[in-house]
């Protein structure tokens, strides 16, 4: 990782010698958030070394940006804390952006390190594929890693197209030993395996074109290169049984697309998966329904179904594989941003079930508090949920912007 | 803006533009159609135009919460406006982004880009009437006026700030609007708005704005620096002052789509 970082870092100052300022004014501009996160379990923990009920984290994420050439050049710095009480793995630094950025007429590159999101549906990010999964940030996923790229952003009458080269590639982050809301099992990072020789080194390209054609946004890419989910193999290390994580080669087709239809938003993912053992598809469909300004008042209820699918069934290694979805979400559209989610998951080959609500406010002009509960109830060991089966947790988060 | 290619409105203009409005002979619907179309076209042209926006809302009891915006739009030939909209404050939804076609007739489209995921959201634009950033606005309320959208009713000339005014009541066309009719006050001399009244969907009087310090940009483009809107159901009221306006800065098509809405910031 070192030394892709290094080469980024040269990449960038490269870029940034080379692109003389045409006028002596360098905008400059720091924001960002500091948070306290504060958890509390309402159950004692399953696995061992797991002993406590409560934990608080503390994360700070600054943003420094520059920009000159009139906008045409800019560079963004977004280095990443988060300070954990319990778990030494979950207390951890990155650099989730750290790139230059230059545009032309109708043309951008940015180089860097960089975060790219694809994809449209709510309760699974199945084509986003570009980032690694910070796991230990939190469990939905949504937490990316910063990923070195030159990205080369292409604008057309016919969409569009986005050419990705991927200098090195960053393992996932795991719970440790003492953190909770992992499997009974250790991941033991540090002994990462690779199938390719290149291992983290191993060059990524992808390819992906989007347009928007009326009422329907859809995209389509190729990745070939290191699949960022890992196969966990069970090693036994100085008399311990641990899980080691494997990544192979891949090859990834992905397609998206929203239908956005007056009050309705109709959206499917799938991807086609070719590895060195499986190759197989996955999909993830469904729809976001809002009544708008219920009971006569500024709020909107909006309805979300989705259904996961994975053509291995319960063979899958994902945890989404024959999964049902069903969210509700009020916005008060009040000065305060007040919102509401809750969201309901069931596994219709495991019988299991998941809760999560979501509540978030803003307090003055800087302040945002969210409070978010989830809940686990999944008995069969078989299924890859059932190691939350005592994490149900609450969790208060307080946000201070900049 | 559909004038140039329909015939019968091309025709409406050159009429309008040889005849004075209060000269010809016409039903009430007529002339309000005719003032708003005059209107309409005494503003063309100003191809591209750049603003910051601050707003102030105020709640009953006077707490203040402050919206900062910069916004760029682009005027398009034959239909609605683009706009690309940023916000810089509150602070937890700085870097969040607005891009719109709006159209003259039918939905427009809209994308959300939310800089914590740097995730793109295409979003249903049927929620004309609901509230703008949680303000007194409502979104139809901030969207560019085009003929289309409504019908008219001319219903007396009165004096205003602007000297002598029309009054003129429009009906949205739109069902999803959050109104039953506008009555609106243009002056004589320049078609500046100074004032309108809202009435909600069971016909009571809901808001009402007013139009603050108007400039001319480039000889014919008239703004306000302020915009006050007043709830007389709720007490609240939200004030949304222009600054920095700037025209024809050579903004295209090109400087509305979704990679300058990423990083629009």
């Amino acid at each position: 990782m070192a030394d892709q970082k290094a080469l980024l870092s040269a990449l960038v100052a490269a870029g940034l010698a080379t692109a003389q300022p045409l006028q002596a004014e360098t905008y400059f501009e720091i924001s960002g958030k500091v948070a306290a996160e504060l958890r509390g379990f309402t159950q004692d923990a399953q696995f061992a070394d797991q002993d406590h009920d409560s934990n608080l984290s503390l994360i700070a994420e600054p943003e420094f940006y520059w920009e000159w050439n009139d906008g045409i050049d800019s560079l963004t710095f977004t280095p990443y804390l988060r300070v954990d009480e319990n778990d030494s793995e979950r207390t951890h630094g990155d650099i989730r952006e750290l790139s230059w950025v230059h545009v032309g007429e109708d043309w951008e590159l940015r180089t860097g390190i960089r975060k790219v999101f694809w994809g449209v549906t709510e309760f699974q990010h199945l084509v986003d594929v570009i980032n690694q999964t910070d796991g230990v940030d939190d469990f939905d996923g949504e937490d990316k890693l910063g990923q070195p790229m030159i990205n080369l952003s292409l604008v057309r009458d016919w969409g569009i197209v986005d050419l990705f080269v991927l200098p090195g590639f960053r393992e996932r982050t795991f719970a440790g030993r003492e953190g909770r809301l992992r499997g009974g099992l250790i991941v033991d990072t540090d002994a990462a395996e690779y199938e390719s020789s290149a291992e983290e080194k191993h060059i990524d390209t992808a390819v992906r074109w989007s347009h928007t054609v009326g009422d329907f946004d859809l995209g389509a890419y190729w990745f070939h290169g290191t699949n960022r989910d890992p196969e966990l193999q069970v090693r036994t290390q100085g008399g311990n049984t641990v899980l080691v994580p494997r990544y192979v080669q891949m090859d990834q087709i992905g397609f998206d697309l929203q239908a956005t239809l007056d009050s309705w938003l109709w959206k499917v993912e799938t991807i086609w998966r070719d590895t060195e053992t499986e190759d197989y598809f996955a999909a993830q469909g469904g729809f976001e329904y809002t009544f708008y300004g219920i009971q006569e008042s500024a709020a909107d209820l909006g309805v979300l179904l989705e259904y996961g699918w994975d053509e291995r069934g319960e063979d899958a290694s994902a945890s989404i594989q024959n999964d049902l979805f069903f969210g509700g979400r009020i916005t008060l559209n009040d000065a305060a941003s007040t919102e509401m989610l809750a969201g309901v998951g069931y596994d219709l080959d495991y019988d299991s079930q998941s809760l999560i609500v979501e509540a978030s406010r803003r307090y003055g002009d800087n302040w945002k508090v969210s409070v978010d509960g989830r809940f686990f109830s999944a008995d069969d060991p078989a299924d890859l949920a059932s190691a939350f089966d005592k994490d149900d947790h609450i969790q208060l988060t307080v946000e201070r912007y900049f | 803006m559909n004038l140039l290619t329909n015939p019968f409105k091309s025709l409406l203009i050159a009429t309008l533009v040889a005849t004075p409005v209060a000269a010809i002979a016409e039903t009430p619907e007529e002339k309000g159609m005719a003032i708003s179309v005059a209107a309409k076209q005494s503003d063309l042209g100003w191809q591209d135009m750049q603003a910051q926006m601050n707003m102030v809302l105020r709640n009953k009891q006077g707490q203040e919460s402050v919206r900062e915006i910069r916004m760029k739009s682009l005027e398009i030939e034959d239909d609605g406006d683009k706009s690309l909209s940023v916000f810089d404050k509150p602070r937890d939804v700085k870097g969040t982004a607005f891009l719109s076609f709006s159209h003259a007739v039918g939905a427009d489209d809209q994308w959300l880009y939310l800089p914590a995921l740097k995730r793109v959201k295409r979003i249903a634009s049927r929620n004309k009437s609901g509230p703008f950033m949680g303000s007194e606005f409502a979104y139809e309320d901030l969207s560019s006026f085009e003929i289309e959208k409504y019908t008219y009713k001319f219903l007396r000339d009165e004096a205003c700030e602007g000297g002598t005014c029309y009054v003129v009541e429009q009906y949205p066309v739109d069902k999803n609007s959050g109104y039953t009719r506008r009555v609106v006050w243009l002056d004589h001399n320049e078609y500046r708005v100074w004032k309108i009244d809202f009435y909600d969907r069971k016909d009571s009087p809901l808001k009402t704005l007013t139009y603050h310090g108007y400039n001319e940009y480039l000889g014919k483009h008239w703004r306000p620096d302020m915009m006050k809107m007043v709830n007389h159901q709720t007490g609240k009221s939200t004030d949304l002052s222009y600054n920095s306006y700037e025209f024809k800065t050579g903004l295209t098509d090109k400087d509305f789509n979704k990679n300058t809405l990423k990083r629009a910031r």
